[in-house]
């Protein structure tokens, strides 16, 4: 048998390589939420009137709200005036193109591996950098645009395509939907916007980066992703922090629509801050994130890979509207330390055959709280509405802990819905077979673990599923060690 | 009225209700200081609204909103033994305690032999002459503290089963008891306490029935708290027939010692409204559970099923399924929860739950949960909503059964998975009896769908 205290030594042993602080001179407003903040932020941004009156009517509905208490994670009551609501790097003069990005975000965002710069555009990405709040650079623009794709931060669509930012924003998560949503669409900064016209398959991943630089910031950016009839898009998202011994709260929002015919393929690794070993600082990953299948055939697909974050707490949703919609969600969730996790997903069929498959990963090591929460909704006239759920936990070591709450609701009898869950830890006998061929229980675990993410990791863009995979064994600290 | 002024309402009606009756309540000493207790929890905490996480699907309006009678008003009534003729297993011998409206019918209870030292009796009869024997079980295993209808219960009991088996005693013979639930002009309520008590490497088996006639409106808030001794052995079946205009909601505790192997099966045909939650614990390493259920609700009837298995002990096993058949406009319920606490390693906790829609108008919801704080262990749910397979119906539509027949088969199978874990034959019949007597008439569903 292997000698549990080594495994969990190891485990314990983990390290954040993103924990470096670029000095970038920032330019912050104070600390603190008030309409005048809000207008200040707006202003800031040059949003026309209407932005400005959805924002502070976003903030008045905030200030009735009373933040969520439902959810199987436990933090400390956030103090909403002590956050920095706004934080850009002060540019030193006006960006035209790449090569007048401050030369420190560049090499920020090239110690990151962020393909932004011109050679690196062989990777065949398109990248939209977020940095504390606000877009610092786009590439692959001039290229999209040809066809017709609008690919830019989201303070350039307020400007620059009113007309589609104001039909759909809003629209699949409105700034009343919860206490989260509210607060980030009254402050929200910036974020990506992507359309996608009809019947256009857009050539290459879209990707964005997020990176929370500034101390006692929150970061509140908002993503729109537009697919026209017929069209496909992939889009990644991936996100770090520096190491501070404070928390700081991420409040994010994400739609996503889809009209006839229409894909959208979203995928996340999520590795903000985690916080020390002791469970001090890290993020609060607090995001709302859902997709709309407007269109009849239309299909969104949400791939989440979370090994960031203190605390990581959300639900990507698909609202199956359109007839013979589908959603999917796949996830892995690694919680180690004090880490907490309470993520999952909602279904809502609507629409005539509509189909959903939910796969859920947990990992959950050293006192890590890792809960899987779901609702499946069959909505009366769903017909032949089917779901496939499973959603799998694997425990290492004694202290941590694993939860599953998914809820089926159904109204239609025609629907199929099947929900499985197991929750076990790594077989002492697949660890000794693993020992007898000659494998460290090190690396025995970590096969067992990629195994175990392995339908997950399928789903995601091949240089993503990579990442992936390296970033879970640093999260569990097995690093050094794969075979 | 809206529904909360339609609870508050009834919530001063049963404090107004206890403080006028409380004189009358039967009981030693010690007793009163906890029914008070008990109706003061109630107070702070009131009837459980739709916001309430456990209470999201069930309304409880129109059971507040009738004006119950409390049953301790009445007499137990001229209910005749023939009547209940229904309610028992054809050759399966048992002995029998009933109680008419909450109280103990003599008339009607027989008891058979049985081994010596155990005691089967009313739990009004055992608070007059020897109350210091339920001191420690009474009230000591369901925790009024958080649930309204206990502690309405515990505040306003005054009779139900008391039944005692000593160590290392085998009871051969069933145990049933009969409570009976009729109303003529006023809608009454009652509030049946079981306490039983089985002590080690003993074993027996308990069936509780509960019923009832239309058009009756009656409301039964019934409690079992059960303790299962080291090595016990216990084989418990609720039956729930009450009628279809009836509300029911029952409580079960069982609290398990080391070994001990608790089958617990729940059956719900009858009431408009019921709920029933099993919640077990282990205390100690080795012991069992399987908790067993089938609900079937048709017309506009609710079934609502809540059970909670508690690991706090490592190495016990847990094992559940539960099977809902729902017609018409009926509503069903399931939500179970596994909790595998700190140091329970070696746990096993498997939960199925299966739900067959037959009409277009049925809803049903189900929420399987596991909350686990230890790593070794094994435990998966798993949960399906669908509809009778239509391949099924035709491959026996091929081999020259009727629709009807064919639908009627595949739905009796669906639900003879948990009937075929009844050990007792007698009452297996008489469950297969049931079910086939609530299966939809005519084609079925099938039309339109």
């Amino acid at each position: 048998m292997v000698s549990k205290s080594v495994l969990q030594e190891q485990m314990a042993k983990q390290e954040y390589k993103y924990g470096f602080v670029a000095d970038l001179d920032e330019d912050t407003v104070p600390k603190g939420l008030s309409e005048d903040v809000v207008r200040l932020i707006s202003r800031k941004k040059k949003e026309p009137e209407w932005m400005t009156e959805w924002r502070l009517r976003a903030y008045r509905h905030w200030l009735t709200m009373k933040e969520p208490t439902w959810s199987n994670v436990r933090y400390p009551p956030i103090d909403y005036q002590n956050i920095i609501y706004y934080a850009a790097p002060k540019p030193k003069k006006e960006v035209k193109s790449l090569e007048d990005v401050d030369p420190e975000i560049r090499a920020l965002y090239a110690k990151l591996g962020i393909p932004l710069q011109e050679q690196e555009r062989l990777a065949g990405v398109a990248v939209d950098a977020v940095l504390d709040s606000v877009s610092v650079a786009t590439t692959f623009k001039d290229k999209l645009a040809d066809l017709g794709i609008i690919f830019c931060s989201f303070s350039e669509a307020v400007l620059e395509h009113p007309e589609l930012v104001r039909k759909y924003l809003g629209s699949v998560v409105p700034f009343n939907d919860n206490f989260f949503a509210a607060l980030n669409s009254a402050v929200f900064s910036d974020g990506s916007f992507a359309y996608v016209p009809s019947g256009v398959r857009c050539p290459m991943e879209l990707s964005t980066y997020f990176r929370i630089n500034a101390m006692d910031t929150g970061q509140f950016e908002r993503t729109l992703i537009i697919a026209d009839p017929g069209a496909y898009v992939s889009y990644l998202e991936g996100c770090t922090a520096p190491i501070r011994d404070t928390n700081q709260l991420h409040a994010a929002v994400v739609e996503l629509i889809t009209l006839d015919d229409a894909e959208i393929k979203y995928s996340t690794i999520q590795n903000w801050y985690p916080g020390d070993k002791q469970g001090k600082g890290g993020i609060y990953n607090f995001v709302t994130k859902r997709g709309k299948c407007l269109g009849a055939n239309s299909k969104i697909s949400w791939t989440q890979v979370e090994t960031g974050s203190s605390i990581t707490w959300k639900y990507p949703s698909c609202i199956l509207q359109g007839d013979n919609s589908q959603g999917e969600f796949y996830s892995v969730a690694v919680v180690n330390n004090y880490q907490q996790a309470d993520t999952g997903t909602k279904m809502l069929h609507i629409g005539k055959n509509t189909k959903s498959t939910i796969i859920s990963k947990g990992i959950s090591a050293g006192y890590g709280r890792n809960t899987y929460r779901g609702r499946v909704q069959i909505h009366k006239g769903a017909s032949n509405a089917r779901n496939y759920s499973q959603c799998d936990s694997l425990l290492i070591g004694s202290t941590c802990a694993a939860f599953t709450f998914p809820d089926i609701q159904v109204q239609e009898p025609t629907a199929q819905m099947e929900h499985e869950a197991s929750t076990s830890k790594i077989g002492d006998e697949q660890l000794f077979y693993c020992q007898t061929r000659g494998i460290t229980p090190e690396d025995a675990t970590n096969m067992i673990v990629n195994g175990f993410c392995k339908q997950v990791f399928l789903k995601l863009p091949m240089e993503f599923a990579v990442e992936a995979q390296k970033l879970i064994s640093v999260s569990l600290n097995l690093e050094g060690t794969v075979g | 009225m809206t529904n909360v002024a339609v609870a508050l309402d009834a919530k001063q009606t049963w404090i107004a209700e206890f403080a006028s009756s409380e004189p009358d309540l039967a009981g030693p000493a010690w007793l009163r200081p906890i029914r008070k207790q008990a109706i003061a929890r109630f107070e702070a905490a009131g009837f459980p609204t739709q916001k309430h996480e456990d209470w999201r699907f069930t309304n409880l309006a129109p059971l507040l909103r009738v004006p119950f009678k409390p049953a301790i008003l009445g007499r137990p009534d001229g209910v005749l033994a023939e009547r209940l003729e229904p309610f028992s297993f054809g050759v399966l011998k048992t002995s029998r305690l009933v109680f008419v409206n909450g109280q103990f019918s003599p008339r009607l209870s027989y008891l058979r032999p049985l081994p010596e030292g155990v005691r089967v009796a009313s739990l009004a009869e055992i608070l007059r002459n020897d109350p210091g024997s339920v001191e420690k079980d009474l009230a000591r295993h369901a925790k009024y503290e958080d649930d309204a209808f206990v502690a309405l219960n515990t505040s306003f009991f005054t009779d139900g089963g008391y039944i005692e088996i000593p160590k290392g005693t085998v009871v051969e013979e069933p145990i049933h008891l009969v409570f009976v639930s009729t109303s003529h002009e006023m809608p009454t309520v009652s509030h049946p306490r079981n306490v039983v008590r089985l002590g080690a490497r003993s074993q027996a088996t308990l069936i509780e029935t509960y019923a009832g006639w239309a058009p009756d409106v009656t409301f039964t808030n019934a409690v079992t708290e059960i303790s299962a001794g080291p090595g016990s052995v216990l084989d418990h079946y609720k039956i729930q027939r009450e009628s279809e205009s009836a509300y029911h909601i029952a409580t079960m505790t069982v609290d398990q010692d080391r070994d001990s192997n608790v089958m617990c099966h729940s059956m719900a045909f009858g009431a408009a409204l019921s709920r029933s939650y099993v919640h077990t614990n282990f205390h100690a390493e080795g012991g069992s559970v399987a908790l067993n259920g089938l609900f079937m609700p048709s017309g506009v009837q609710q079934a609502d099923n809540y059970t909670r298995i508690d690991h706090a002990a490592p190495a016990c096993t847990s094992v559940e399924l539960y099977r809902g058949i729902l017609g018409g406009k009926s509503r069903g319920v399931f939500n179970g929860n596994i909790y595998v606490r700190k140091d329970a390693q070696k746990t096993v906790a498997r939960q199925t739950n299966k739900n067959l829609l037959l009409s277009k108008e049925a809803f049903v919801d189900s929420t399987p949960g596991l909350e686990i704080l230890a790593d070794d262990v094994k435990c998966n749910h798993a949960s399906t909503i669908g509809q009778l397979d239509e391949n099924a119906i035709f491959y026996l539509r091929s081999r020259g059964i009727d629709e009807e027949a064919a639908r009627h088969i595949l739905t009796y199978a669906f639900a003879s998975d948990v009937v075929n874990q009844v050990k007792v034959a007698p009452i297996r019949i008489k469950l297969d009896q049931l079910i086939l007597s609530r299966l939809p008439k005519g084609a079925g569903p099938g039309e339109g769908l």
